[in-house]
Parts: C-alpha cells; structure tokens; sequence
C-alpha cells in the first residue's frame, strides 16, 4: 500500500482483486438459484432415503429469468445513465471551452488508442464527470459545464484520461454489467421473497413441519440451508451493493494509475481531484444510482472522505486525500526516473 | 511413449501458432501506431497555413519566425518515410511552432482574437495528439521489439519476418527541453 509502489504493480493488484470481486458475483447468483434448491432436495427426502424433489428447478428458472433480465439492463443501462443524468451529447462544439472538451478527449482517445467516445455535457456547476457504454466502441463520456469551467487544460486532460482508462481498462462494461446484476439480483430477492410468503408458503411449511416422517439428518440439513437460504436473500440486495462499491473503488485507483500512464502527467489529475473535493456541493443532476460511475462521489458522503474501515464499506470512492497522495507519489517517481534516465 | 511424442508435438505445434500470431498482431499493431501519428502529422501540415495568413498582417516584424515555420513545414512535408527522418523533420517543426507561439503571445490583439484563439487551441491539441500518438507508437513498438528478442519468442521471430522496430526518439534539444508545467503545489523534488 505504499505509494512508491510503481504504475503496473498497481494496476496488476488491482485486476487481480477485481477478478475475485466478479468471481463472487456468479457464486452468489448460483447460490441464489441452486442453495433453493438444495433446500428443496433434502426436504424432500423421505423415510426410504428417497428424494422426490430430483431437478434442480428453482436453479434453471432463477438462471434463466436472471439471464434474461440482466441481459436487457445491460443492453438499456448506459443509455439510461445518460439519461438520467440529463446529459445531452455535444455534436457541434460551439463555444471555446467546447472545442476544448471535445480535443482533449479526442487527445485522450489517441493516447489510449481507441476511436474517440462520444462526448456528452451535464448541465450542472459541480465539477464531475462520468464514462459508461459497453466497450471502447460504444462508450460515452459525460462531463458536467462545472467541470470545463474550473479546471485549467491540463487539469481536464487529467480527469478525461481518467474516464478514458476507465473505458480501456473495460471499467465501463464490467459496471454497466454490475449494474445490470445488482438490478437483477434486487427485483429476484424481491420476487422470491414474495412467493415464500405468499403461495410458496405452504410448501415451506409442508417441507419443515413434515420433517417427522422424513430421515432426521437430511432435514436437519434442508432446515439448516433453508434458514441460510432466507438470510441471503434478505441480505442480497445490501450485500451486492456493499460488493459493487468494492469493485468501483478498486476501480478508481488503477483508473487514476492509467489515467497518469496516458497522459505522463499525475500531477495534473491531481489538483483536479483537489479542485472537485474543494468544491463541496453535491452534483444534483446525478442520481444515486449512477454515483459508482463518477470520477468523484456526486453525492459528497462523508464516507468518502473518511478514512478507515467504514470508510472502506461503504464509500462508492476511495477517500480522495488517499488518491492524491498516490497520484503526487507517482509524480514524484517521474520525476526521479526522469532525472536519472539511462542515456543509452 | 509414443501417446507421450504425439502429445510433446501437438504442445509444441501449439505455441509456435500462438507466438506466431502474438507476433503478427503486435506487427500489425505497431503498423497501426505509426499510421496515427501520420495523421495527426497530416492534420498539423494543413492548419499551419491557416494560422500563418491569420497572423501575418499583425506580426509584420517577426518575418524570420514565421519563414521558420513555413519552411520546416515544407521539408516535413517533403520528408522521406523513415522514423527517423520524420522524427527529425517534424521535431524541427515542432520546434519552429513553439517559438512562433511564444512570439505571439506579446501581440496582445493576437491574444484576444477569438479566430487565433481557436486557431492555436486547434494546434495546440494537435501537437498534443503527436506526442500522444507517439507515445503509443513507441510502446506498441517496445513490447514488439520485446517480444520478438525475448526467448523463446526469438525463435519464431524469424517466421513471422519480425524486424526491431525504429523508436521515435526526440532530436530536437529544443523540444526535449519543453518545460513542463508543474501545478502540484508541493516543493520540486531536487533529485
């Protein structure tokens, strides 16, 4: 965690902790469905050893309708982003601060050598800015009127380079794709909880009630995995939250450490995260739901400025001092690699 | 012992195609780089005329500056295709634009006219998309050249027609002595 640790270290720890964080998703999406049924299956073993309830119905069905409803949130989700937060796409530049959004992304889009996003502004005086899409050739990137006013060119590149390595880092994708699996997994929690309670209840009730008749041990087990079972889907929504914030704060590290890589400048970003935390208010044109995609939290949590293990829970962003620290660092290192460079 | 053979070759078959195409790809992609920074080269070439007959009226006294400029623009332009060469040319002219600019900046109706305004924004982000592109080419070309002398790569390279790949290195002292602009507020590292 020292700052002197280099560029790619970073960003090497950061996909490796990242590819666990997704790992973790499938499995609770598969516990989700399957742990169901596993309930199911030793409920209904009976005095014989006998299990009636053989296919793993619950699992298919949750794998499916899940399948079905991520695949339609991810497809709508940056559109509906961008929508939410009222940003409109610049096409024809107009006035000079324009122009000069739309060169220093197209500066960007070199640097990281992708085809230039398209470039929409918010219509807000909080600094801030946003990138989504579902891969370098559909992104967008989304600055708010608050931003190209405060920051100098240089400041601006920064917090574009920013968004862009979000975009090359695949950042945009695997949150559309997180946003689409927390949606998900809310309305099938929702869902599920309602049938149990509902319909469903009777079969709960057959199922533990009937346990007399049925091998001791197996429904000790289906109780056990039941109770387990409830828990989690009780707590899913809470959890994938508290799991999504995770992956975006990891996120935000290695953006800022490509961001320096694409633009050999770290010291620019920053004093441009410096401006946007000293600018306190909160970006209202950016909703809740879309904090995690921001380059800083719009909703100025404390919990974002904070540090420490709440701090680490539950803040979309890691605390800023932090990430100016080690970007200042990495400047520091240039500096010094720059100084001693071998003159082959 | 022979499924042992058979399996040993397929393994071997296996890599060869694999660091075969790693190569290719990486060729391709150096290829591409240069190709960027080409256009970007191609796009400074022809805003420079633009900005030359706007400032010409109001820098009647800087004549030598603005011939520097037109000048290394024409050899950039004439310029042969080696990395080299254009890295010399067009470092020059790199060179010529800066002066040009610092020039400009004690014309104080140049400043504050919006057309030269946009017009130098416009040059200015292209000098950035230069460098930046060449950022990318010298990367893409340093992992290919890596590669490509690396073992056990080296030994496909010669299949694959693999060739060290020229860096764009910057000649031009006056360009490499650019003075960056530091805005962190915290005191220079002497080092």
């Amino acid at each position: 965690m020292s700052e002197t640790e280099n560029l790619f270290e970073q960003q090497a720890k950061n996909r490796r902790q990242t590819a666990v964080w997704v790992v973790c998703f499938v499995l609770f999406f598969a516990w989700l469905g399957f742990g169901g049924d596993a309930a199911l299956y030793f409920g209904s073993i009976d005095a014989y050893g006998q299990a009636h309830y053989t296919v793993p119905w619950m699992g298919i069905i949750v794998t499916a309708i899940a399948a079905v409803l991520v695949w339609n949130s991810w497809r709508r989700g940056p559109k509906q982003v961008l929508w939410s937060a009222g940003a409109a796409e610049l096409v024809n530049p107009q006035s000079f601060e324009e122009k000069q959004l739309v060169n220093v992304v197209e500066e960007m889009a070199v640097a990281a050598g992708l085809p230039r996003p398209k470039v929409y502004l918010v219509n807000d005086p909080d600094p801030n800015a946003f990138a989504t899409g579902h891969g370098p050739e559909t992104a967008s990137i989304a600055v708010t009127t608050g931003l190209v006013q405060t920051l100098s060119r240089e400041e601006l590149q920064g917090v574009v380079g920013h968004e862009m390595a979000h975009i090359r880092n695949l950042d945009v994708r695997l949150m559309t794709t997180i946003a689409a699996l927390i949606g998900v997994i809310v309305v099938l929690s929702d869902g599920m909880g309602r049938m149990f309670r509902g319909g469903g209840g009777r079969g709960v009730g057959a199922l533990v009630g009937g346990r007399g008749r049925k091998g001791g041990g197996a429904g000790m087990i289906a109780l056990v995995i039941l109770v387990l079972w409830l828990i989690t889907l009780i707590l899913a929504p809470l959890i994938t939250r508290l799991m999504a914030m995770a992956v975006s704060r990891n996120r935000e590290y290695l953006a800022d450490a490509t961001a320096a890589e694409l633009t050999r400048n770290p010291g620019a970003l920053a004093s441009a995260l410096e401006k946007i935390e000293s600018a306190e208010a909160p970006t209202t044109s950016i909703k809740r739901g879309t904090a995690h995609l921001c380059i800083a939290d719009p909703l100025g949590r404390k919990a974002n400025l904070k540090e420490g293990r709440l701090a680490d829970l539950f803040g979309t962003h890691p605390p800023m001092p932090k990430r100016v620290i080690r970007l200042k660092g990495m400047a520091f290192q240039q500096a010094k690699t720059a100084a001693t460079l071998p003159t082959a | 012992m022979q499924w042992f053979l058979l399996i040993l070759v397929v393994v071997v078959v296996l890599w060869v195609i694999g660091a075969y195409n790693g190569l290719i790809a990486l060729k391709n992609q150096t290829v591409n780089a240069w190709k960027q920074i080409d256009v970007q080269l191609k796009r400074r070439h022809d805003l420079i005329p633009n900005l030359v007959s706007t400032v010409k009226g109001s820098m009647e006294f800087e004549k030598e500056t603005l011939q520097a400029v037109i000048d290394a623009r024409s050899k950039a332009m004439a310029g042969g295709g080696g990395v080299k060469e254009t890295a010399a040319t067009e470092g020059a002219l790199s060179g010529a634009l800066g002066k040009l600019f610092v020039v400009m900046e004690q014309y104080p109706d140049l400043k504050s006219s919006q057309n030269v305004r946009d017009l130098q924004e416009e040059l200015s982000s292209t000098e950035n998309k230069i460098a930046f592109a060449r950022q990318l080419y010298n990367d893409v070309a340093t992992k290919y050249n890596t590669k490509q002398q690396q073992f056990p790569t080296n030994l496909v390279a010669g299949l694959a027609k693999a060739q060290v790949a020229e860096l764009w290195e910057i000649e031009d002292q006056a360009e490499r002595a650019v003075p960056q602009v530091d805005l962190s507020l915290k005191p220079k590292p002497s080092a």
